[in-house]
């Protein structure tokens, strides 16, 4: 299996710095790595799971609009970055493991190293503490 | 392939006998096949390099992995730039906004060297890499951008029967916990892979390298870790740091070895060391 580009290394080295949670994935949407405290909001550890396939990953958040509505893929933010290369932001409700909603923010951006293609897009979740 | 070192001191080059042994100047290989060569990076050392082979064509390639001083510093006083008959091809990353021919000319114009790139004499052309793959005469060579500040770049140099990886100036290891032990997560893996012979930065011992993270630059261990995730058949430890001498290279190679053991060959690289890949 060949090496990612040294731009999706230093970003996972860099979020395994950070006490935001961060999922990494590859330009086809598969998880390659999330940190520490994504794993908490994930209820999996990266280290017991390893990488996983889109189909996979995407299925375990439910994402709902404020009146409980499900979000299509379309409209999440790293489903657009990773659609049209391009950083993007959105607050909205996931069921959390307890099935109780919990507000996030999601800011996401493409992975795009000097050679100027994408190779891959970062999420950054941020939970809000109000309903 | 022969493979010749001319340079193989990091950051600035160190004159004097106490560094007469390892060499004092800074990073320049070249590296011949049916009488076809190419020289990887312009350090300090070019100045000395003697084509003592014969070449077939009046051709010279020139790779540079970076742009640091230390890479180039030698480019000018290269003679066969000043040669009308020869062609010189020169090969090395761009920035994201500047191209390779205006980075290089900041060094190569005045008032830091008084001739212009316009007024060199030989055939010269002008090739930027970034994650490539390339055929030169024999050589197939495969590029790929490693962690180091700037635009730097790794060579994997294949003849008809070996190859040679030379990473001079690589820095794997910058992160929270080093090196991450998975092959995908590994900078500068795919140049290094299976190689038969692996130049690779060696700048510091463990313990120094914990105060300079993010210099760009490896320690002993990490050269040593990298090149057995590769799996590369022998290494040679280079990139030395400027303030070391000969005898406190010995010293701390010596408690090296000591306390590391691998399947491969290592050793340090050495000024005027001559090495024919196929006959390993
Ligand atoms: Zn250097
Ligand atoms: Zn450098």
């Amino acid at each position: 299996m060949p090496a990612y580009e040294i731009e999706i290394i230093l970003n996972r080295q860099l979020a395994d710095c950070l006490s935001i949670p961060v999922f990494i994935t590859d330009t086809m949407g598969n998880l390659i790595f999330y940190n520490e405290p994504a794993e908490e909001i994930f209820g999996k550890r990266f280290e017991d799971t390893g990488e996983m396939p889109v189909e996979q990953w995407s299925t375990m958040f439910r994402p709902v609009d404020e009146a409980g509505i499900r979000l299509p893929p379309d409209e999440l933010p790293l489903v657009k970055t990773l659609q049209n290369a391009t950083p993007h932001h959105k607050t909205f409700w996931i069921e959390s493991l307890q099935g109780k909603n919990q507000k996030i923010s999601v800011t996401s951006y493409p992975i795009i190293g000097r050679t100027g293609v994408m190779s891959g897009a970062v999420a950054i979740f941020w939970k809000s503490n109000d309903e | 392939m022969k493979i010749k070192l001319w340079g193989v001191r990091g950051s600035i080059t160190t004159t004097g006998p106490e560094t007469a042994y390892y060499g004092g100047n800074t990073s320049c290989v070249d590296v011949w096949e049916d009488g076809c060569v190419l020289v990887l990076d312009g350090g300090s050392g070019i100045q000395k390099l003697v084509l003592d082979n014969e070449l077939v064509t009046k051709r010279i390639d020139v790779l540079l992995t970076h742009l640091h001083m230390d890479h180039i510093q030698g480019l000018g006083f290269f003679s066969p730039l000043f040669d009308p008959s020869m062609e010189v091809h020169i090969w090395g990353p761009a920035s994201i906004t500047r191209t390779l021919h205006s980075r290089l000319s900041r060094y190569l114009s005045p008032p830091l060297f008084p001739v212009l790139i316009r007024d060199l004499p030989c055939k010269l052309t002008f090739h930027e890499i970034q994650n490539s793959h390339f055929t030169i005469g024999p050589f197939t060579i495969h590029t790929d951008y490693v962690i180091h500040p700037g635009p730097t770049v790794g060579f994997r140099v294949s003849g008809r029967r070996s190859t040679f990886t030379y990473i001079p100036d690589h820095e794997p290891a910058l992160g929270k916990n080093g090196i991450i032990k998975s092959s995908q997560w590994l900078s500068g893996f795919d140049l290094a892979v299976g190689a038969d012979l692996l130049l690779h930065d060696a700048q510091y011992t463990g313990q120094e390298y914990l105060k300079k993270k993010g210099w760009g630059h490896s320690s002993m261990e990490d050269a040593g870790l990298f090149a057995s995730m590769a799996g590369v058949k022998r290494v040679l430890f280079a990139h030395h740091d400027p303030s070391r001498t000969d005898i406190q290279l010995d010293d701390i190679f010596t408690a090296f070895q000591e306390k590391n053991s691998y399947t491969f060959n290592y050793q340090l690289a050495r000024e005027g060391m001559e090495i024919i890949l196929d006959d390993l």
